[in-house]
């Protein structure tokens, strides 16, 4: 069994009574004072500069994905020509964080962006449910990195997380995290939505950073509800929290749901004000997104030249 | 008295005579003081010497209540209700010492001092079956616009200082010290002036009522002496001026303000054995809003 | 790219709001000048500019608005509830309409933050008004009888830390329940009122049934004092509180005070940590800390202290201190600079009595009266700061062993308006409120109010109830 670097919490995990007894003890949330507080910071008021930088900063961010059983090679290298030159006719505009796809499509994704800084991102172990063995799960995600994925998107198995089996989601995420090798990024992503309680979201969030997740993502976009300020703020908390007691760094991928410029600077500010600005940075903090992008490249048009831009002077997808 | 004496003509056999004490945290003292007053019937006939309490007595009284207060506020309100009708039980049992006292308190004929006994004894009854419900009907929830629950639930003042009316020595006594207790308050009762000796009394029936010691606690003496040190004192939360007169009741009011008691003025009141409603329990109660979040079930309910 | 994300200024417009270079007192449906002829200034604290000129309402003028309001009272008092119902509907919608110009004009003259001028106060003013209005023509089912009738000409005094929401508390139940008002508003924040008053004539309200007197201490004494009174409601600090309790006793004037307090916000060991940070931040920074509820003592279980007080600097430290009309401003400025002297000397006596101050690295703007966030840890009950009420932004850190013992240092105050209690255990709240001496008790949460629920102290922070169908009772003759 892999063991990441030992660290304050390491004892932690030392049996499935010990994991269970810290997870538990973690503080409980009280999820109207959370949603209050997510809303508090989302009235911030963010304008003329401060709005342009967080433009930019949040399309640097976006990990533009296609999860679709329709994709082609052809949809996978139109998204990697975005990712690389989000605006065609503004080559100020940043490039995105990575492209997200399925494991099949990574070598062309990898193609598409070669010589950029974008990264490719790949979804794996049995990605949306996570309802395969784990052996076919860990064939998922070498498979992924053998063809070039700088990033792995697991999904943790849920079913064992609400049966309490804490062990075995931990177990199978150090397992991954040791298929991921010494150059890919691990994404754990918790499907929050069906987690449904916010202490489960925060013990969860706990249980990925001990297993060694280098990101803690929320959702896969597959299920009702993904993203949410709230189910981020409580996320951001907690990677804030494990670097004071570790003093290791996690980043954390908001993903499905986020749309709209607006509701990408919302949770700018909410990084802001509760990690810092130590996660406002590409290598800390993402958004998993598609349509995201051209409302950003939109604003980002009308910031510019001072009129609202429309659709037809954004590429589609 | 009259019968004791008339006894004595006869020959017959020499009346015990009852000495009538203060009763403080469940005990019958005499005042500190060691000062006593004559009290008279309605015509002017000596009927026995009451205390005549001092300062420290209302001191004391004090203390005796504010020790009782955690116990008596925290009783289960069934618990008092069980208390309260004790104590209407053991009035009805001793319901002709009580008939001949009012009687000769208040100058009353027989049958007369015997309804004011008897409405007495049925007002205790029906503060008896107000301890469990004046929250039912003065609280409530609150339908807050929010996602909150919150709760108004109404909670005794403290320790209350009564100045028992001086004109009704027993049924008003009993209609404004019942109302006080109810709820869970403790009190401090200055019995009136001219005709304290049915007050002094109820101590007695008081004390066998189950009803814990300095839950009430009866001074007499002179009323504008022991209300204003307990008006001012600042371990008295509420002073209901039923037995005070119009510059009195001034004089007191201005001396609450020190720590802002609820202050109950002086009602006109046509007939003590009128429904008294629930203005007596109310003013000596306050108010407690609590608030809790409530919110969604879970995470996968909230989105913007 | 900047390297930090530094939000720029997004102050609010204030060309929504035109003040007049003026006011006169509004009596009997028109602005008057007074008597005198006297006049004072009113500034925005957060700059020191003069905002206007207010009449100075004498004791004469005091008593023409008893007059109008008198005279008026008969045929109000005798409209059917639901005419005065749909009056005070009338005013809620137009409170609505026009909330982003009070809630600007509430800023500049008592210096909170725009945020909470728009999201909290002005919210509640027009809610506090739908709701009273729809008690006028139901009064018979309130629980005060079958006829309950309105006690007359109601002379209500109030403070500068909610000027326009304090109004609302006392008009809004005084109207419905067939009152008339006579509203002296502090001498700092004479603004909203007189604003409020041309919303009674948009609104059509008969005249003499709302007259505001704008003026000093001297205005709201002898309102009180006046004979031709019945009412007397009063919010703002527990001495002036006395005062009245003093001139009012021996009179039938009923009473109402809503005075000063001295909160605690329990912090039990099982608390949720981030969000127990966020109440006590809003327990104590709301409005400067210029709360008569605020949570100005808070006691932490001595097991969290050293990890709460660290959250809770961390996030002192993204409070965001200045303009008040800058959108993103979370701390406005102090309302005068008389409460900034206090609050600075009361800081300074509990420096001098041992206890240990810190705030957040902040700077304060050159003009304009303001004071850091700041708290004091080392605090014991025998501290000034843990028993006066200072009225600011101070918070002072106070530990407790066991529940009995927060119980016990919670109600060890001659105070008794708020508290707060943070547990995740529900028999604990439960237990812990029940014990609590205090009207307003927010579990989990703080510094929450609703028109529908009562509010209001025990001891001396004060007695009588706003909000509810238990406000009704003030105004009523029961």
């Amino acid at each position: 069994m892999p063991t990441t670097a030992p660290h304050a919490l390491s004892d932690v995990t030392a049996s499935d009574s010990t994991l269970r007894r810290f997870l538990h003890g973690l503080p409980g949330v009280d999820a109207v004072g959370l949603e209050a507080r997510a809303a508090s910071l989302g009235t911030r008021s963010i304008k003329t500069t401060a709005k342009a930088y967080a433009i930019d900063l949040a399309i640097s961010m976006v990990d533009l994905t296609t999860l679709e059983g329709a994709d082609t090679p052809g949809k996978v290298r139109a998204l990697g020509a975005k990712a690389v030159r989000p605006d065609p006719t503004d080559r100020s505009a940043p490039a995105t964080a990575a492209v997200c796809v399925y494991p099949d499509m990574v070598a062309t994704a990898k193609e598409a962006v070669a010589g950029s800084t974008v990264k490719v991102a790949s979804v794996a172990t049995a990605f949306p449910a996570g309802r395969a063995p784990l052996s076919v799960k860990l064939a998922d995600v070498r498979e992924a990195v053998a063809a070039g994925a700088d990033e792995i998107d697991m999904v943790i198995d849920r079913g064992a997380f609400l049966a309490g089996n804490y062990m075995k989601v931990y177990d199978e995420i150090t397992a991954v995290k040791e298929a991921c090798g010494t150059d890919a990024r691990l994404k754990v992503i918790f499907e929050t939505g069906e987690l449904s309680t916010y202490d489960n979201i925060r013990r969860a969030s706990w249980l990925g950073m001990l297993a060694g997740a280098d990101f803690i993502k929320t959702s896969t976009g597959k299920v009702a509800v993904n993203a949410t300020p709230a189910n981020t703020l409580l996320m951001l908390e907690a990677v804030r929290d494990f670097r004071a007691q570790t003093g290791i760094q996690v980043g954390v991928k908001p993903a499905g749901g986020i749309r709209t410029s607006k509701d990408a600077i919302k949770f700018l500010v909410l990084v802001n004000e509760t990690a810092g600005e130590d996660w406002l940075d590409n290598h800390w903090f993402r958004f998993g997104a598609s349509s995201l992008l051209n409302d950003l490249l939109l604003q980002r048009q009308k910031l510019a030249t001072g009129r609202y831009s429309g659709p037809d002077y954004v590429t589609v997808d | 008295m009259s019968d004791k004496n008339e006894k004595t003509e006869k020959n017959e056999r020499l009346s015990v005579f009852k000495t009538y004490k203060l009763y403080v945290g469940g005990k019958f003292p005499r005042s500190e003081s060691g000062r006593v007053y004559e009290v008279t019937d309605a015509k002017g006939k000596w009927l026995a010497n009451a205390p005549q309490s001092s300062r420290k007595d209302a001191r004391d009284a004090v203390v005796a209540a504010r020790k009782a207060f955690g116990a008596w506020s925290g009783a289960t309100a069934y618990n008092r209700g069980q208390i309260l009708y004790r104590i209407a039980e053991m009035l009805e049992g001793r319901r002709d010492q009580y008939v001949r006292e009012v009687g000769e308190a208040e100058g009353l004929s027989r049958s007369k001092a015997a309804a004011q006994v008897d409405a007495a004894v049925d007002r205790w009854v029906w503060y008896a079956g107000w301890t469990d419900k004046i929250a039912q009907v003065v609280g409530g929830g609150n339908p807050v616009a929010g996602p909150f629950f919150n709760l108004s639930s109404p909670e005794p003042t403290g320790v209350v200082t009564v100045l028992a009316p001086q004109e009704s020595s027993f049924l008003g006594l009993v209609s404004v010290v019942a109302p006080v207790i109810a709820t869970g308050n403790t009190a401090v009762v200055i019995a009136s002036e001219r005709a304290p000796l049915p007050a002094l009394s109820l101590g007695e029936v008081l004390a066998t009522s189950d009803l814990p010691g300095g839950v009430v606690n009866i001074l007499s003496g002179r009323t504008a002496e022991i209300a204003a040190p307990l008006a001012a004192h600042q371990d008295v939360n509420a002073i209901d001026l039923a037995g005070a007169d119009e510059a009195l009741a001034k004089e007191l009011e201005i001396a609450a303000a020190d720590n802002l008691k609820r202050v109950l003025r002086p009602q006109p009141v046509d007939d003590w054995a009128d429904a008294p409603g629930t203005d007596r329990m109310t003013a000596f109660l306050e108010t407690k809003t609590v608030w809790h979040p409530t919110g969604s079930l879970g995470a996968s309910g909230s989105s913007y | 790219m900047a390297p930090v994300f530094d939000y720029a200024p997004a102050p609010e417009s204030r060309s929504v709001v035109d003040i007049a270079p003026s006011y006169g007192l509004f009596i009997d449906g028109e602005f008057t000048e007074a008597a005198g002829g006297k006049v004072f200034k009113t500034v925005s604290p957060s700059s020191e500019e003069v905002l206007s000129e207010v009449a100075e309402a004498s004791e004469e003028d005091v008593d023409r608005a008893v007059r109008a309001a008198r005279k008026a009272f008969e045929k109000w008092s005798a409209l059917p509830g639901s005419e005065r119902a749909k009056y005070l509907f009338r005013i809620a919608r137009i409170i609505q309409e026009r909330s982003r110009e009070l809630a600007v004009l509430e800023t500049l003259d008592n210096g909170k933050p725009i945020r909470e001028t728009r999201d909290a106060d002005l919210p509640l003013v027009a809610a506090h008004f739908f709701y009273y209005a729809g008690w006028a023509d139901k009064l018979e089912h309130a629980g005060y009888g079958a006829n309950p009738r309105p006690l007359g000409v109601a002379g209500q005094v109030i403070p500068w830390n909610f000027p326009l929401l304090m109004l609302a508390w006392k008009i809004a139940p005084a109207l419905a329940t067939g009152n008339t008002v006579v509203l002296k508003p502090a001498e700092t924040t004479p603004l909203s009122a007189l604003f409020f008053a041309d919303i009674c004539r948009q609104a059509g309200l008969p005249k003499g049934v709302v007259n505001i007197v704008t003026g000093d201490g001297r205005a709201g004494a002898a309102l009180v004092a006046h004979p031709d009174v019945n009412k007397v409601a009063f919010t703002g600090s527990t001495a002036v509180g006395k005062e009245i309790a003093r001139t009012v006793a021996g009179t039938r004037k009923k009473l109402t005070l809503e005075l000063g307090g001295k909160g605690a916000n329990i912090v039990f060991d099982d608390a949720p940590i981030d969000q127990a940070v966020e109440g006590i931040v809003n327990g104590i920074f709301f409005n400067q800390g210029q709360v008569c509820c605020a949570g100005s003592r808070l006691l932490v279980q001595e097991s969290i202290h050293d990890e709460l007080l660290d959250s809770l600097k961390r996030r002192l430290s993204t409070l965001r201190l200045g303009d008040p009309l800058d959108k993103n401003t979370d701390i406005g400025a102090i309302n005068s600079a008389e409460q900034l002297a206090r609050i600075t000397a009361l800081a300074e006596q509990g420096e001098a009595e041992g206890a240990e101050r810190w705030s957040p690295a902040c700077d304060l703007p050159e003009n304009g009266y303001w004071f850091a966030p700041t708290l004091f840890t080392n605090v014991t009950q025998a501290h000034t700061i843990a028993r006066d009420e200072i009225f600011g932004p101070v918070l002072s850190v106070l530990t407790f062993r066991t529940p009995d013992e927060a119980v016990a240092k919670a109600n060890n105050t001659p105070y008794g308006l708020s508290a707060g209690i943070w547990t995740e255990k529900g028999s604990r709240i439960l237990a812990v409120a029940n014990k609590l001496r205090a009207g307003v008790i927010w579990s989990n949460t703080f510094n929450k109010f609703d028109p529908t629920s009562p509010f209001g102290g025990y001891k001396e922070s004060g007695f009588g109830r706003e909000g509810g169908r238990h406000g009704l009772e003030a105004y009523l003759d029961v």
